[in-house]
């Protein structure tokens, strides 16, 4: 597709800003629930990192766009159709299977990803990858960790990500539009590694399902957005 | 942390059969200021006395990340949301440094966690209270954590080592947290009508909660003479509670907030402030599990064990086939 080619740097800011965005709040819902408190406090440092992230990411758009717009304008006052996150990031948290092989997908590929963002001509992008980068390799890392434990564990916790994985993997051809195709091998081969020590197969390909960067998102996203916004809509010219 | 005692100690006078020798030495180890370290003798009552308070302690920073996870999807800004997730995210860590210092003397974690499902061991009664305004997470952060911090700077010199230590690691964190909640509710005070009246609201209903955190009043708190004398606690309940009184209103008026305590009042003569009755009959109530949120929360924690137990025996049988692998 042509629009890959002319896709502007404010528009990719704020595609990895919202894909880091949504998962974070993602993983926020998991914080006092998790399966014991090491994975807590594994997935809000997970969290964490990805707030970070989106912080930079749409500061940045914000500045390139130069209408006064700040991340907080960003993240609080855009509605659902005019966020760009990927459709994998706003999935439900599910059950500890979905929300590992959820994390898993998404982090080898921003991995990938940031690996030539970090080379960009541009400076910002390429400070905010370079940083970014060590903490998804803690990231990855413990995401596939999870994979392989629950795949190599019991019978059931396998047959529960084999259903994480099916319930992602309608989402992974967005990850690999345009320029980004270039990523799949590689993603696929480090998937694939993951998946067969945790004595699974890759899926058969499916009908993907796109939208979230042209914003068009499934139903979730509109409610996570009601929660997450509703103070600062609630009162739209105050400080916190 | 976050805890007071407060469950009766069922067998703390049972233990007197012991070696008059070693009590000997032990008291006389204590009275010297003395750590008291895990390989040491100590007598049966108070290592019972302490599992309870640390694991209590424990159960009550777990329990304690409820309340504020409540607004952490609904945090109106992005550094508060940082914030509020890096200050939850402290809490899980201090409740392992805790239930590392309780597993010291001879508990496991899993023994100390059922007896929370349970209902055999109890938190803190603060996080029996609903968070409901964006407010209520600072006037956690500055009165809650306050309080907390009062009693654990009390606790950094405690006689038992391993507790002592957690205590000095957890109030470093813990101060940075509760300045951030001050500043969080100062900018509220100092924003839009509607935000300065949550600001006043949150405060109206987290003061009075925050004062029971300290315990029971000293004429009706059986274990602390035993505690004192074990120097688990250094100070009283009652003391305690002064001094974060002595310290907390003048922070309140620095925020032109107003404290809920028409009785309150500086008193010149013994250099504090006087205040109102506390309602100890609510503080019983949420005591004995009748709080606005207790049920949610415990449920909450159980579900949290219970729901995910398909996860923690994946990894236990992942990590059983892992070192046949490596033996054979």
């Amino acid at each position: 597709m042509s629009q890959t080619f002319t896709l502007s740097p404010a528009e990719l800011a704020l595609r990895l800003g919202d894909d880091a965005l949504i998962l974070s709040h993602r993983l926020c819902e998991w914080c006092g629930h998790a399966p014991t408190l090491e994975v807590d406090l594994a997935l809000s440092n997970i969290g964490l990192d990805l707030l970070g992230q989106a912080q930079f990411f749409l500061n940045y758009a914000g500045e390139m766009e130069n209408a006064g717009r700040d991340a907080d304008a960003l993240a609080y006052h855009r509605d659902e159709h005019e966020f760009k996150n990927c459709l994998l990031t706003e999935q439900p948290n599910g059950d500890f299977a979905r929300s590992i092989v959820r994390q898993f997908f998404f982090s080898a590929w921003q991995q990938l990803r940031f690996h030539e963002l970090a080379k960009s001509g541009d400076a910002t992008m390429a400070a905010i990858a370079t940083k970014a980068l060590k903490e998804i390799a803690y990231h990855v890392q413990f995401a596939a960790e999870w994979v392989v434990r629950l795949g190599d564990g019991t019978e059931e916790s396998k047959c529960r990500v084999a259903d994480g994985i099916s319930w992602s993997w309608r989402f992974v051809d967005e990850l690999f539009t345009g320029e980004d195709a270039a990523l799949r091998p590689a993603w696929e081969a480090r998937v694939r590694a993951t998946l067969n020590e945790a004595g699974l197969d890759l899926p058969a390909p499916v009908r993907g399902i796109t939208g979230g960067r042209e914003g068009r998102h499934s139903e979730y996203l509109g409610h996570l957005l009601a929660e997450m916004q509703y103070v600062q809509r609630c009162h739209p010219n105050a400080q916190w | 942390m976050y805890t007071v005692d407060y469950s009766k100690p069922q067998d703390a006078r049972a233990a007197q059969v012991e070696d008059a020798d070693r009590l000997a030495a032990f008291d006389a180890r204590v009275a010297a200021d003395d750590f008291i370290e895990p390989k040491d003798w100590m007598p049966e009552a108070y290592r019972k006395t302490l599992i309870r308070q640390i694991s209590q302690h424990a159960h009550s920073e777990v329990v304690g990340m409820l309340p504020e996870g409540n607004w952490l999807t609904r945090a109106p800004s992005l550094r508060r949301k940082a914030i509020l997730l890096a200050k939850i995210q402290d809490e899980g860590g201090h409740g392992l440094y805790l239930y590392s210092a309780a597993e010291t003397l001879g508990v496991t974690r899993e023994e100390l966690i059922e007896a929370l499902h349970s209902g055999r061991a109890k938190y803190s009664t603060i996080f029996n209270y609903p968070t409901l305004t964006w407010a209520d997470i600072g006037a956690i952060g500055w009165l809650v954590d306050g309080a907390a911090i009062m009693n654990q700077v009390a606790l950094q010199r405690t006689s038992y080592g391993p507790y002592a230590r957690a205590m000095v690691r957890i109030c470093k964190e813990e101060s940075f947290h509760q300045r951030q909640g001050y500043e969080a509710l100062m900018v509220l005070a100092n924003g839009t009508h509607a935000q300065r009246r949550m600001a006043q609201d949150a405060l109206n209903r987290w003061w009075w909660p925050s004062l029971m955190m300290f315990g029971p009043p000293d004429d009706n708190s059986p274990n602390s003479a035993q505690s004192i004398r074990w120097r688990i606690k250094r100070e009283t309940n009652d003391e305690l509670r002064q001094r974060f009184i002595d310290a907390t209103v003048p922070q309140a008026e620095a925020l032109g907030l107003s404290i809920p305590d028409p009785a309150l009042k500086w008193n010149e003569a013994t250099q504090h402030y006087d205040c109102g009755q506390i309602d100890w009959e609510e503080f019983y109530a949420v005591v004995r599990g009748e709080g606005a949120t207790a049920k949610d929360r415990i449920q909450a924690r159980i579900d949290a064990w219970e729901k995910n137990a398909w996860v923690r025996e994946a990894a236990l049988a992942h990590a059983a086939k892992r070192s046949t692998k490596q033996a054979a």
